[in-house]
């Protein structure tokens, strides 16, 4: 299991699976895992190729480093898994794609209110020093997916995702290789439905007509009606069910995290058609001007789409990163 | 000298109304820039944004979307639809560094094919001037940063 450009959470969602996690210890002996125990690159380097049975690597590929692991891993690894929405379709992370190399560093190294950096110091790939070259990583312009570098067998969406839903795909793991049971087809989404989170959310839908969007904080929503008919975002129309509608709920819009469902390319612009339906101002008979206005009021109360409709799955979107030379890309 | 940029532009025409404007813009003769390539659709109100997004990442350089006026539409209130998802389309492609006048919306009926005409003449103009997009090669290259990067999946794996 291995720890790229992710927050962690992964590798503890990990441990969600209780008990179980000693069924997991009987079966597999651990060959590299770095935030539970110490295990240095070079133990991998050494084993044979194809001598890790499987390997669940989570976190997208930010940096050199990241790619670098992504294809040793690959190399010694029977089966690789796309672990959490990271690693499958660039999540969070690639959330930085909407800006560019340039400002992230800016932000995060010189304008953030907590720095300290007078002097103005980025990191750089390599720095002189009196005792010799010191290097770092290459911090890439683009945050890719797992499967944008290498191939990946399986992925397991979530973020992270749901103990029930690792287990399920454990058990499949071990009973191929215990028993030679076969896996699924190469390629697959394993640890997932195949219908829309909305399928599996107990909330009363009924017709929608929505005329303002609101922001989770700015309302109270009621207990059991349908979010998106209140006028919270919720990704669930768009969205691979698996997770058992955790965010709807406890009253928050559905954030997207399972990725978008069989035969969707662009999970964002699926969930931007969804949403524009259940709009319901503007009607045939209007005149066009007031048309047209009172329709984009409405949108314009719709804080961040691109940040909204991506927010998972930026890295495997149909445009992946903001145009910068555009005259207005790059600002938000 | 150098050659004038033609932009590409693909135009999704709505069968009632928009393709039969163009139709009787082809008919009537009316001159017109050859730029937009058209694609029949049913209705304005089928033009999935997935569509918009895959053209502009292809190679295009604008799209427009075209159909019947509001109060005119053939199936109610498709083009109603249409309007909603482009208001909102708008805003998210100005996010991702489009400029408003790459993705347009046209009424024209099918008794317009001046209108239609006029619409694609300005919108060829509007996107001269703004130059080419070539998304893959511009934005995927690191926008000129670095060596083209393609973002495509690697290769599928092999079977395990």
């Amino acid at each position: 299991m291995y720890w790229a450009a992710a927050c962690g959470g992964c590798e503890i969602s990990t441990l969600n699976i209780g008990d179980k996690i000693l069924v997991v210890d009987e079966v597999f002996d651990l060959a590299f895992f770095p935030c539970i125990a110490d295990f240095k690159v070079k133990d991998v380097e050494s084993y044979p190729d194809g001598y890790i049975d499987v390997c669940l690597f989570n976190g997208a590929i930010r940096n050199s480093e990241n790619e670098e692991m992504a294809h040793l891993l690959r190399q010694k690894s029977k089966v690789l898994v796309a672990y959490g929405s990271c690693a499958y379709e660039g999540c969070i992370p690639a959330l930085s794609n909407l800006t560019t190399k340039d400002e992230t560093l800016r932000t995060v190294y010189l304008e953030n209110a907590s720095l300290d950096n007078p002097e103005g110091i980025l990191p750089q790939v390599s720095t002189k020093v009196p005792e010799g070259e010191l290097t770092l990583p290459e911090f890439y312009h683009t945050v890719k997916s797992l499967d944008q570098v290498v191939p990946v067998d399986y992925y397991l969406p979530g973020c992270p995702p749901e103990p029930e839903q690792i287990w399920a795909v454990l058990q499949v793991v071990v009973n191929a290789l215990l028993h030679g049971s076969p896996l699924p087809p190469s390629g697959s989404i394993v640890g997932a439905g195949q219908v829309a989170v909305c399928e599996e959310c107990p909330r009363e839908k009924n017709e929608k007509s929505i005329s303002q969007f609101y922001r989770p904080y700015e309302i109270i929503p009621q207990p059991d009606l349908c979010l998106l008919e209140q006028g919270i975002v919720c990704m669930g129309p768009a969205t691979r069910s698996g997770c058992g509608a955790l965010c709807p709920q406890v009253g928050m819009g559905c954030r997207g995290c399972y990725g978008p469902l069989d035969g969707v390319e662009d999970q964002g612009a699926k969930m931007l058609s969804a949403i524009a339906s259940v709009v319901g101002v503007g009607a045939a008979g209007m005149e066009e001007h007031e048309l047209n206005e009172k329709i984009s009021s409405v949108m314009d109360t719709l804080a961040d789409p691109a940040g909204t409709f991506y927010r998972f799955s930026m890295a495997h979107s149909l445009l992946k990163r903001v145009r910068e030379n555009g005259s207005n890309g790059g600002k938000e | 000298m150098s050659e004038q940029f033609e932009p590409v532009i693909v135009g999704f025409l709505c069968n009632w109304c928009s393709y039969r404007a163009a139709d009787l813009a082809g008919t009537a003769r009316i001159k017109y820039a050859p730029n937009m390539r058209p694609i029949r659709v049913m209705c304005s109100g089928r033009v999935d944004p997935q569509f918009v997004l895959k053209a502009l990442r292809e190679g295009a350089d604008g799209v427009m979307i075209a159909g019947c006026h509001p109060g005119e539409c053939h199936y109610v209130e498709g083009n109603i639809k249409a309007l909603r998802r482009f208001f909102l389309l708008k805003n998210l492609l100005k996010q991702w560094g489009v400029e408003d006048e790459r993705v347009q919306l046209v009424w024209a009926s099918a008794s317009e094919g001046n209108v239609l005409a006029q619409a694609v003449d300005r919108m060829t103009q509007q996107i001269r001037a703004l130059g080419p997009l070539r998304w893959k090669e511009s934005v995927w290259s690191e926008n000129g940063h670095g060596p083209a990067e393609i973002i495509e999946k690697a290769p599928v794996a092999e079977e395990v």
